[in-house]
This record gives C-alpha cells, structure tokens and sequence, in this order.
C-alpha cells in the first residue's frame, strides 16, 4: 500500500497575503516571455520542414532512366481501403520502347481520388515495383470534386524520379547483350 | 476678432478629440500587439496601405509592425452589415454605445497634457478648460460611463448582457468609492489650503515638481491603480465581458460600428485611466523625480513635455496590456471582497494617517 504522505501547509506571510510579490514574479515572467523568439510560423510564406518518412499525397515515380514503374498489377488498387484508387491497365507502346513492350504493361489511365484517399500507405506498402510513394505534399486544394482527382499525368508530376539504384531493364539488356536473357 | 476667440477652441477640441481616437485606435493595436508577444505569436502584420506601405524597407517595417492595421479593424466595423436583433428595446439599444462613449471623451476636457510659458512667464497647462475641480468633474464624469453599459444590457432584453450589465454596475460603484478615498490624501497635499490651484489637476503636478506622488504616496498610488483597472473593465476584473460565463457580456448583442464605438470607449476609458495614473502620481510632465524639468520656455519645451507626458501615459496603458496577459479574472464575490473588504479599509485608513499626518505637521511645524 503507498504511504499517504501528509504536508503540511504553511501559513501564508504577509507578503503573501498582498499577492503583490506574486503578481511581480506574474508580470517578470510575462515580461520575460515577450521578448523571446516567437514561435510562430507564418505559413503561406514560410512551409514547415517535412521529415523524410511522411506520408502525404500518393504519388508516382519513375525510374532514373524515366521509365514507368508502375506495370499496373492492380495489386494498390484491390488493396486501397477506400477504394479511391483507379486503374486502366494499357500496353506500352511497342514503337516508343521496344524491348519492355509486351514484356510489362503500364497504365492507361491511373486515377487516385483525393476526397476518398486516407492517406494510410497500403498502396506504397503493398507495390512490387516500388511505384507509388506518399511523398511530402500536404497541402491539397481544388474548386471541384473532379480537380480532387488525380490523375496519372498529375501524379507523375507531383512523384517525380525516384533515384534507385535497380536500373531493371538496363540489367535485362546487359545480359542479354552477353547471351543469356534470364 | 470675436470669431478666432469661438473658433479656436473649437479648433483645439477637434484637434484633441482627433489625437485621441488615434491614441485610442492604436492602442488596440497595441492590445494586440502586446498580446501576441506575450503569447510569443507575431500578430497583425499583413495590412499594407498602398503608397506607404510599398516604401522598400520602411513599407514593410510598417506593415510587419501592423502600423495600417487600425484602419482595415476601422472599415471592418464600418462595412459590416448593420444588425439589429428583433428583441431589442430600439432607442436604448442605440443610445448605449453613444453613452458609452460619450464620457470617456469628455473627461479629457480637463486633463492637463503638457505645459508652457506664457509671456509674462508664468507656467501655464496645455487643456482645453482649466478648471478648479478637475478631478471632481473627471469623477463625476467618467461614472457615467457605467450608464453606457447598464442601458446596453438592459436593452438587449436578453439574459447575458444584462447579467454583464449588472455586475458591471455593482463593481464600478464599489470601487468608485475606494477610487475617490485613494486620490483625497493627495489633494490633501498638494491643494492645501491657501494654494493657488484648488483641485485643478495642474496644481497636482506642479506639486510633484521633486517628487512623484507614487513614491511619497504608494498605498494611494496602489488603490487608484487597482481602482482604475475595476472602473476600467480591464482584466483581471473585466465582470461585464468576462468571455467564458457570459459570452461576450454586455455587448453580446451589438455588432458592427455599435459593437465598435464600445470597443473604442472601452480603450478611451483606458488612456483616461492611464492619463489620470500619470497625473496623479507620476508627476505627469515632470522630468524625472528629483531632477529639475529640462523643459525650455519656448515652444520647443512644451512640445517636449507634452512628448514626454505621452510617454509616460503610453508606459501605463503598456501595463495595462501587460497586466491584462499576466493575471487570471477574479471571482465575481471575490472582486467584491476586495473592493469592499481591503481597498475600502485601507484607503480609509491611508486618508485618516494622512489626516493625522497633516495635523502633527502643522501643529509642529508651527
């Protein structure tokens, strides 16, 4: 069982009584406090620092060589909570790049609902390719439910390059350069 | 020739009511100024005036101080839409903010706020009526602000300002009496009998010439401040608008320039209070205590001492802001114990040891 510690109040002084010497020490540590630094950030003008693991808005990145990452597999898109992420699967274009053409799809059309997304990084959690990231964009506005829309032009934007070091087809192509294509 | 007699008071009234409601409009600047860096926020700082405010460095030294922000806070009131709630007594409803306001502008009629020489070289106060009972006509006066608060209460016929309204009343009256008893030893001193100024608040400062009041008189100086704070409705004794029980007080259901014009009486009140602490007890335009005024007798003095009696009534309202972020509101039975229980004894027992004080000095000073 604790111990019931009992103490034991002193009368207040006179001094106390007055409450002047209290409001004195009141008004120095007010005093004190307004010349300190404040500690206001004023934001529009200045952003605040953003750690490297936040999670803000999904986006989309590519590879350093500026390939699509995402072979819309589809796999974010089951796994989204709120269903807000939309998936077209396409084909790459043969002309443009010949050797992932019927290799890897990309996608058509990739659409993440703003107003829907919770923000909870399944979709970065569960993605093979290492496509999609919550990067540091936190701040997201529009005049309608369709600018809330992102779609895959705007998420390439907002995602930019990822600098990884996997260079997968650059790998594909050396080997196969050297005769063994698996 | 009788017109520049008529005319020029007028001038110097329109001059002084102008100064004043700036002083009044920055000084809700400075409330929340102040209040900010206390708070260790910034405040205000985005209103820019075109022209000024577009200067290079000062333009946005000006605006970062929030120097234009008065007048945005001043159209703001001035372009809302005008209310008036449905249940309201209409011609007292309107009449309050005025008689709120009303007073604390004419008070200043009597208050000295610098001094000059006039050509035969005797000193003379700058006010627009010297007269002998300044302080009585600034008591008597600045009680009636009290109506501009009951009347808005009352017509607002509805529970929250009218219980604002009440307690206002109640406090200001008890510690208009413990205000009126802290300022009698002073008068006591300085307007003895057979001196030339009565109870002009010139004769006041003029007898502080080597010594402010505050140090010669504190328990006095302490009343009156304590006093002022009460009849001010300032923190911590604002009753009448105390946010967290009765909403807004006894303006809840004013808004727009109504709501402004209490806004502007309430820091008119301060400044009056500031201007009256400065009078009173801290020597008003006298130097410094124990220093002889550097004040020259041409018209640069003057100006001078005027600079420095705002300096000082600038300190004052400064602590009022200052006390205001420092001390949490009282109770309401507990603003009425000290009005009734400890100010009011100790000024009566401050004017009594004065009393006693004078006696023994004119019995052995004899």
């Amino acid at each position: 069982m604790a111990k019931t510690k009992v103490i034991e109040r002193k009368p207040l002084t006179f001094a106390e009584k007055t409450f002047i010497p209290q409001i004195l020490t009141g008004l120095k540590t007010t005093g004190k406090t307004m010349f300190q630094k404040n500690i206001t950030l004023q934001y529009p003008d200045e952003r605040p620092s953003i750690p490297d693991n936040y999670r803000g808005v999904p986006t989309l990145v590519k590879d350093p060589n500026g390939r699509e990452k995402c072979v819309s597999c589809q796999l974010c898109e089951f796994v989204c909570p709120p269903k807000a992420i939309r998936i077209t699967p396409g084909e790459i274009d043969a002309e443009a790049e010949p050797d992932r053409a019927h290799v890897e799809k990309a996608p058509k059309e990739f659409d993440i609902n703003m107003l829907r997304c919770i923000y909870c990084g399944l979709c970065q959690e569960v993605c093979p390719e290492e496509a999609i990231f919550l990067q540091d964009v936190f701040s997201l506005s529009g005049y309608s439910r369709d600018e809330m829309v992102n779609n895959k032009q705007k998420l390439y934007e907002l995602g930019g390059t990822l600098p990884d070091k996997h260079y997968k087809w650059d790998k594909k192509k050396a080997a196969e350069e050297h005769g063994n294509a698996h | 020739m009788d017109y520049i007699a008529i005319l020029l008071p007028i001038a110097f009234a329109l001059t002084m009511i102008s100064v004043f409601m700036g002083l009044c409009s920055y000084s809700v600047l400075a409330e929340r100024k102040v209040s900010s860096w206390i708070q260790g926020r910034v405040g205000p700082n985005r209103t820019r005036l075109p022209l000024i405010g577009h200067i290079p460095i000062l333009g946005n030294l000006l605006t970062g101080l929030g120097i234009f922000q008065p007048a945005a806070d001043g159209l703001k009131f001035l372009f809302k839409e005008e209310i008036t709630p449905g249940h309201v007594n209409k011609f007292y409803y309107y009449l309050a903010p005025v008689v709120a306001l009303a007073p604390a502008l004419t008070t200043m009629v009597v208050l000295p706020f610098g001094r000059y020489v006039d050509p035969s070289g005797v000193v003379q106060p700058l006010v627009l009526a010297n007269i002998e009972i300044g302080m009585l006509f600034i008591l008597g006066i600045s009680s009636l602000g009290v109506y501009g608060i009951v009347l808005a209460g009352w017509s607002s016929n509805s529970k929250y300002p009218f219980l604002g309204a009440i307690r206002s009343s109640a406090q200001m009256i008890s510690y208009e009496l413990a205000m009126g008893l802290a300022i009698l030893p002073v008068f006591m001193w300085s307007a003895a009998p057979g001196s030339e100024h009565g109870m002009s608040l010139f004769g006041v400062i003029e007898s502080q010439k080597t010594l402010w009041l505050v140090i010669w008189q504190p328990l006095s100086a302490l009343i009156f401040l304590v006093a002022v704070f009460a009849e001010t409705n300032r923190l911590p004794f604002d009753m009448a608008e105390s946010e967290t029980d009765l909403v807004g007080g006894f303006h809840t259901e004013y808004g727009c320039f109504k709501f402004g014009l209490f806004f502007v009486a309430e820091y008119a009140h301060v400044i009056m209070g500031s201007a009256l602490f400065v009078c009173l007890f801290l020597g008003g335009w006298n130097f410094l205590p124990g220093l002889a005024d550097p004040w020259s007798d041409n018209t640069f003095g003057a100006v001078l001492s005027v600079l420095w009696f705002m300096a000082k009534v600038f300190f004052m309202i400064f602590f009022f802001i200052w006390v205001r972020w420092t001390l949490p509101r009282f109770r309401y039975d507990q603003v009425m114990s000290l009005g009734w229980k400890i100010l009011l004894p100790l000024a009566i027992g401050n004017l009594v040891f004065n009393t006693l004080l004078i006696a023994a000095y004119d019995h052995f000073a004899q």
